[in-house]
């Protein structure tokens, strides 16, 4: 790793004033970043660690019913605490391994929008809204593409607010080695509709697979999903398996994702 | 270098860190508690695996600097100071839950993170909590026998594959 400073600000206010810093990057959990650190992939002149900042930990219910988990919240936390969202504690339950979902945290792993996170896919297909220190933003705006978001520059997420759906269920296929989803498939059914996020598949990042979305609205079912497909093009092809297998994987999942829900 | 100060096996602990200095350095370099050992550095094989306010975490994925004020538990502080071994030390002798022994340290952390929470872990549950621990031995069964043992379950049900 090459030398940098660290910070640890106990408030909101003094890491948003420490990010203002040349060159400063915010640390969640450090569950990517520090190995990324490692490899020199990244080379900030100075971290803000969020840890130490209470204010962007723990879980609410919001005054519309919504589930509000903090940005700072670990993956731990919400395996144990999103008891009202049982889809998403499911989820977070299955990131890595223990010991780094006692340190990852969800305002780091959207933040990274690593490809084939776990995340992307529940906030992308539940709606849900990512609350910033500048301001609030949509799921349908927020992701930009691979390990790229519409966050700027010392932008912290202080809390993603999650609106609980009727049903929903996420299927996972797991990539044995890393731990992230080869492909992974977020369903979610609301009054107004189901909506479906891919994780893992695109090389564009998570996405909304709006076929699916819209035979599901009709009936939710799997027998809903029968002839539907996506092309291989554009998908990530890598030694785990070619564009076409992630493509096949999705609606598998898909599929899966829809009968787990009932 | 910014000074950090923290509890380590329930002594006071500080010592001068850079920015960059992992928890794992600290405690091996800066205190000398090379119980705790780095395997893959990259956060895959747990041998590192250490409590910190009660929580297992990988030590070397972790700065020391944001240790500060923390409880922080080694290997070191398992077994009684007459050198009596911690229960699930013993289970790991007993039951032969370890070859090499490289990754014992993380395994036995991390188990007694695991019976701290669930108590009673089936052989499936002790299987899945332990998939960020790696035994290059491949030793894996008698780790989890070991690990049921001393949580007080009957192992003998168990197969010695």
């Amino acid at each position: 790793m090459y030398a940098f400073e660290i910070d640890r600000p106990a408030t909101l206010a003094d890491a948003i004033t420490a990010l203002g810093a040349e060159e400063a990057q915010a640390l969640g959990g450090g569950q990517t970043l520090i190995p990324a650190l490692k490899q020199r992939l990244a080379a900030p002149a100075r971290l803000v660690a969020l840890s130490g900042v209470a204010e962007i930990k723990g879980i609410r219910t919001g005054a519309d019913g919504a589930l509000c988990i903090g940005g700072g919240t670990t993956h731990a936390e919400v395996a144990a605490g999103a008891g009202a969202y049982p889809a998403l504690a499911a989820l977070a339950a299955r990131i890595g391994d223990p010991a780094v979902r006692n340190r990852g945290t969800i305002g780091g792993s959207l933040a990274n929008n690593d490809p084939s996170a776990c995340y992307p896919a529940a906030v992308l297909a539940s709606g849900a809204t990512v609350v910033t220190t500048n301001r609030e933003i949509a799921a349908d705006d927020f992701f930009e593409g691979m390990f790229t978001t519409t966050l700027e520059d010392g932008e912290i997420i202080t809390e993603v607010r999650f609106p609980v759906p009727e049903k929903a269920n996420y299927q996972k296929f797991e990539q044995p080695a890393s731990r992230f989803a080869l492909v992974g498939v977020f369903v979610a059914k609301y009054a107004d509709g189901v909506r479906v996020a891919v994780t893992g598949a695109s090389e564009d990042g998570v996405f909304r697979w709006s076929e699916a979305e819209a035979a599901l609205s009709k009936d939710f079912a799997p027998g809903a999903l029968e002839g539907l497909s996506l092309s291989g093009e554009g998908m990530i092809s890598d030694l785990h398996g070619s564009g076409d297998y992630r493509a096949h994987l999705v609606a598998v999942m898909t599929r899966r994702a829809v009968a787990a829900a009932g | 270098m910014p000074e950090v100060s923290m509890t380590v096996n329930g002594k006071p602990a500080k010592g001068q860190v850079e920015g960059r200095t992992l928890l794992v350095e600290f405690l091996r370099e800066s205190l000398g508690l090379t119980g705790t050992h780095v395997g893959c550095d990259s956060s895959q094989c747990g041998a590192c695996v250490v409590h910190v306010n009660g929580r297992a975490v990988k030590s070397c994925t972790m700065f020391a600097a944001e240790a500060e004020g923390a409880e922080v538990r080694t290997i070191e502080s398992m077994a009684e100071p007459d050198g009596t071994l911690h229960p699930i030390q013993a289970a790991f002798q007993a039951h032969h839950g370890l070859q090499c022994g490289f990754c014992t340290p993380g395994m036995v952390m991390s188990a007694a993170a695991l019976l701290a929470e669930n108590p009673k872990p089936s052989e499936a549950e002790i299987r899945e909590y332990l998939e960020g621990n790696i035994c290059r031995c491949t030793g894996y069964h008698n780790i989890v026998k070991a690990i049921l043992a001393a949580s007080g379950q009957d192992v003998s049900a168990i197969a010695a594959e």
